[in-house]
């Protein structure tokens, strides 16, 4: 970690990047290698924020096990995310209910947000990148 | 405008390439730039020099390294996925070059517009 806290494109700008995780964490790699994306980009000072949508309301779900499906387990990734000052993680509320969860059911805390406000976090973005 | 370009898919098996390509070569005859394209998740198989698509059909590969060499693009290929798949230096066609993910976060802050292609 001390060695991605010296990443610095020189340019000392610091712009608002969202992360929109859309994919359930197993079936296809993009929710692990996005999550390296997002922890780089957190080592070069930027402002981060994490929306967890669709399927992708999925990564952080309690009693991922995935000794069945022989891959990798990275969930306790999401609940290290605080150790690179990534705080701001949000899942909107009509993701949740299509899938019949509640926050209860995820393993960190999130803001839940309603389309509308998830919009309005959306606009507020210099750099959405979405995996 | 400056446009950053990330290419999530590798090539033939998904449009994301294609689309890429054409988005940069209209952009800069449009009179932007595209300094740089990054290729992440399966869009590093886009990197490999070792294809042979039928003549009939267009080399993904190839245009990518000519629109580079004509424009000055710098096509970085993400090392980490790149070692998950098996694409090392000596495979890249001209124009390609492996490097970190920090080169697609500068893409973020320094360009006017980070354009994604993917699913």
């Amino acid at each position: 970690m001390s060695d991605m806290d010296m990443e610095d494109d020189g340019s000392g700008i610091v712009k608002k990047f969202m992360f929109l995780n859309r994919k359930a964490p197993h079936g296809t790699v993009y929710a692990l290698e996005g999550l390296e994306v997002v922890l780089i980009t957190a080592a070069f000072d930027q402002d981060v924020s994490l929306v967890f949508t669709d399927d992708g309301v999925y990564q952080l779900m309690k009693g991922i096990d995935t000794k069945g499906i022989e891959v990798k387990d990275f969930s306790k990734t999401y609940r290290a995310l605080d150790g690179y000052d990534i705080e701001k993680l949000y899942v909107d509320q009509s993701s949740l209910d299509a899938r019949g969860l509640t926050e209860d059911d995820l393993i960190v805390d999130v803001t839940v947000l309603s389309d509308d406000e998830m919009k309005n976090l959306m606009d507020e973005q210099d750099v959405v990148i979405s995996f | 405008m400056q446009f950053g370009i990330l290419i999530n898919e590798g090539p033939y098996n998904h449009q994301a390439s294609d689309s890429a390509y054409l988005f940069a070569r209209n952009a800069i005859e449009k009179g932007h730039t595209v300094p740089r394209v990054f290729f992440y998740h399966d869009g590093v198989n886009n990197s490999t020099r070792m294809g042979e698509p039928p003549q009939d059909d267009r080399n993904v590969t190839t245009r990518w390294s000519k629109l580079a060499e004509e424009h000055g693009i710098d096509l970085v290929v993400c090392v980490a996925a790149a070692l998950r798949r098996g694409i090392k230096d000596e495979l890249l066609a001209p124009g390609f070059r492996i490097s970190g993910l920090g080169q697609l976060v500068e893409m973020g802050i320094q360009y006017d517009r980070l354009v994604t292609f993917g699913d």
